[in-house]
């Protein structure tokens, strides 16, 4: 029996929304299509945006489904950077305004510790359209350095593109002052992108209250909730414009084209309509659990480092990630699914093999530090027994992993 | 597990045999290429989907270990060095010493594993004491014994080649065939993997400055300058650009490559031919003989897929205190450059391996004193009856 601790990764999906994703498939039709086939389609698909819109505080023609949290991410940047960016959209807003020429916004500014989405994301734009990125730093639990982006904003207000930042960090769940930085963006009128994909299900997303703030956009997944991998979504504020990624039949506000999938909005509806029962209690329940397992692990080793905001509100629920010196990461995880037990070092991998955490290099640690942390996450299927086999498995896994050491490292051997 | 058919098939039968089994693929480039070019190449993402794809199909866990610093360190590091220093290095040699069967198995061993077991063409035995040996493939043809000669008694103790004992490559991919392994008729990987275009004259090129130099005749008379000494390798003809033609004609060719001095050494064809070979580093591969100091007859191997030649070897204590491996082949060798290995097999087995840093021309000059100079120390050991 295997114990499942990567709810970040992913999270099983609810026994409701597959019934109503089977059942969506077996339905016929395209609801861009006008007959009353393409219509029952569209009414299926408007109602799951609408449960959609619910869960995320947003109106339903804001929910712009996409195929993954990623391209949400990609639509958001990209889409904003082009739009701001964009000589027509400048030479428009000089027509209108009647001030004189603008030179093109090009500043990106993001903070380090991004996921990979976003850091690959703007690093395209600067090698390839001309964007100019400036990374905000990180403090040592991961939150964004508030004055450092206050100062690059003033620098020069006028020629920054957007800002874009996670909303909880995937790896270590620091969750990030994302209304003060939107308010320091909107006093200039630059628009913010927030990755909440992370985040939904964990923490609440407002989109009207993020938008007062001066939200802009707004990126979720289905398969972080319960719902199916390979739909996703991007909130759009109604006044928003972004170039579109995609061209074609001009489906949902000419912003993303393709037939849209009735039957995977069905299902996300349904986990997505799942979060609003009670998530005072959930929430309270998996920070119980993770308080066990911080409370087990740095017991059990006691040089064992609890990463990111160490206080209950500074993090996501669920979340629980630990450097352990001395060890590699790859090999504690390793020594634990074989004891049964998913976990996950939580950073990229590049053909399996994992890089030292670039979350953990931005806030402060060193590589060697960044090499031997591992990820714990708890989610809507997770109990006290999970922990228990989790707290069981660890100090064999520990003490071999410890043993084995650097091994493979230069400077290990 | 390379993503090769070989490994695939030894992950299968160690299974069989009874073994716990963990696939686990060798991550050696920090960039691996996205997609395999040719047949070349050990580390793509597609070779690492590969061996994926053949432990799903074992039924076994599979995992990815990164040793791409150790590697870069041991293997891709040394190799540049050992060539700008005028040698011609064996990378897959270096990469069994060194990271398959020592960072990898220490890293196996710490974390509860008995063995590595790859999907090398090579036997382990065992003797009537229990002392384990290594010997050669039944698959002749394939045997890889030859790059698995600087594997210690400790290593072969913990080493297991399922393939040894099959006798064709052909039935390997028949078999994997029948396990519906996706590589079954995947091509073999040759050449350096880390040079995928398998120019290793142009990559070197790229990591070693050229400095221009002198190439000299074996009496030390200038013929002409090179741009660059590691463009040279022993036994090589083309390329010398020496305007004036030897004196009897004949074509010359590279006799050695002086990196101290920056200097290409060229000659006659028969020059080429070497009669002694030695070297102060070896190894022996498991049970060490007992009196290595006598001179024993054995055969010789210079390179990855070169025959088997008859010799005599000895350890000798040298004039100078220095101990070497010194090898006299029963007909001189041609092909050996400082730098290769020389693996030693008594019969089937792998006695041990010395890295060639001497050799000496079978062609005396007339100034050449070490050409008359006494090979061995022991003078009964005379080649031609040892190894009658």
């Amino acid at each position: 029996m295997t114990v499942y601790l990567d709810h970040a990764a992913t999270t099983p999906m609810l026994p409701a929304a597959i019934r109503s994703y089977a059942d969506a498939m077996a339905v016929v039709g395209n609801p861009a299509s006008v007959h009353s086939a393409g219509q029952n389609a569209k009414r299926m698909l408007e109602e799951a945006r609408e449960t959609v819109a619910a869960s995320l505080g947003c109106d339903p023609i804001e929910v712009v489904f996409t195929g993954s949290g990623t391209e949400s991410i990609n639509l958001g940047i990209k889409g904003l950077y082009w739009a701001r960016s964009g000589a027509q959209a400048r030479s428009g807003a000089q027509a209108r305004s009647g001030v004189q020429a603008l030179a093109p916004r090009r500043r990106i500014l993001v903070p380090g510790g991004e996921h990979h989405a976003t850091l690959d994301t703007v690093e395209w734009l600067e090698r390839h359209d001309g964007a100019v990125v400036e990374w905000i730093p990180l403090d040592a639990v991961g939150r964004i350095d508030l004055v450092a982006l206050a100062a690059a904003i003033e620098r020069n207000p006028a020629d920054v593109a957007l800002v874009t930042l996670i909303m909880a960090n995937n790896e270590v769940g620091t969750l990030q002052p994302v209304a003060e930085v939107a308010a320091l963006a909107a006093a200039h009128g630059i628009p913010v992108h927030v990755d909440a994909v992370a985040a939904y299900g964990y923490v609440p997303v407002d989109f009207r209250a993020l938008a007062a703030a001066g939200v802009s956009a707004l990126s979720v997944s289905a398969h972080k909730v319960g719902g199916p991998v390979g739909i996703a979504a991007l909130v759009l504020g109604r006044t928003t414009v972004v170039e579109p990624l995609i061209h074609g039949g001009g489906q949902q506000r000419k912003v993303r084209s393709g037939t849209q999938d009735v039957a995977a909005a069905v299902a996300f509806a349904v986990a997505a309509g799942a979060l609003g029962a009670d998530p005072a209690a959930e929430t309270a329940r998996l920070e119980a659990l993770r308080d066990r397992v911080v409370a087990g692990v740095t017991a059990l080793v006691p040089d064992a480092v609890l990463n990111g905001d160490p206080t209950a509100s500074g993090r996501l629920p669920g979340n629980a990630h630990f450097s352990f010196p001395g060890c590699e990461g790859d090999s504690l995880l390793f020594l634990l699914d074989v004891a049964g037990v998913s976990v996950s070092t939580g950073s990229a991998c590049q053909a399996g093999v994992p890089e030292p955490s670039h979350v953990l290099r931005a806030m402060g640690r060193t590589e060697v530090e960044s090499r031997g942390a591992l990820r714990i996450t708890l989610g809507h299927t997770s109990t006290d027994a999970d922990v228990d086999a989790l707290l069981a498995a660890l100090p064999t896994a520990h003490a071999q992993a410890a043993r084995a050491g650097m091994a493979d490292r230069a400077t290990g051997g | 597990m390379s993503g090769g058919v070989d490994s695939a098939v030894a992950a299968a039968r160690a299974v069989e045999a009874g073994h716990e089994v963990v696939g686990v693929h060798l991550a050696l480039s920090r960039m691996p290429g996205t997609l395999r070019t040719g047949s070349r190449g050990c580390c793509t993402v597609e070779d690492s989907m590969d061996a994926q794809r053949a432990a799903n199909i074992i039924g076994i866990p599979y995992y990815v270990w990164d040793f791409s610093e150790r590697f870069k360190l041991d293997v891709v590091d040394d190799f540049i060095a050992e060539y700008a220093a005028g040698r011609t290095p064996n990378p897959c040699m270096r990469c069994n010493e060194k990271i398959k069967f020592a960072a990898l198995l220490e890293k196996a061993v710490a974390l509860g594993f008995d063995a590595v077991c790859t999907g090398h063409y090579a036997s382990i035995l065992t003797d009537a004491a229990g002392n384990k040996e290594l010997h050669r493939a039944s698959a002749e043809a394939k045997d890889q014994s030859y790059v698995l000669g600087v594997l210690t008694a400790d290593q072969i103790a913990h080493s297991m080649f399922p393939l040894g004992t099959t006798p064709s490559k052909t039935l390997v991919r028949a078999e994997a065939a029948a396990r519906g392994f996706s590589v079954a008729n995947k091509p073999d990987s040759y050449d350096i993997c880390f040079i995928p275009d398998g120019d290793t004259r142009g990559w070197l090129g790229e990591r070693v400055a050229p400095a221009t130099g002198d190439i000299l005749d074996r009496e030390g008379n200038k013929l002409g300058t090179h741009e660059g000494a590691v463009a040279f390798t022993v036994g090589q003809r083309k390329g010398l650009s020496i305007g004036t033609p030897a004196a009897d004609g004949k074509p010359r060719f590279v006799l050695e490559v002086r990196p101290v001095s920056n200097t290409v050494v060229v000659g006659p064809r028969e020059a080429l031919a070497v009669k002694e070979i030695a070297g102060d580093s070896y190894t022996w591969s498991g049970l060490a003989p007992e009196h290595p100091e006598v001179a024993f007859a054995c055969h010789v191997q210079i390179r990855a897929h070169s025959d088997l030649e008859p010799a005599i070897a000895q350890v000798v204590t040298r004039q100078d205190g220095g101990i070497e491996f010194k090898i006299l082949p029963e007909t001189p060798l041609t092909g050996v450059s400082p730098g290769q290995t020389a693996v030693v097999y008594i019969g089937t087995r792998v006695l041990g391996q010395c890295t060639i840093d001497r050799t000496v021309s079978a062609v005396p000059l007339a100034t050449d004193s070490a050409a008359t100079a006494p090979l061995l120390s022991s003078a009964s050991a005379s080649p031609a009856t040892v190894n009658a």
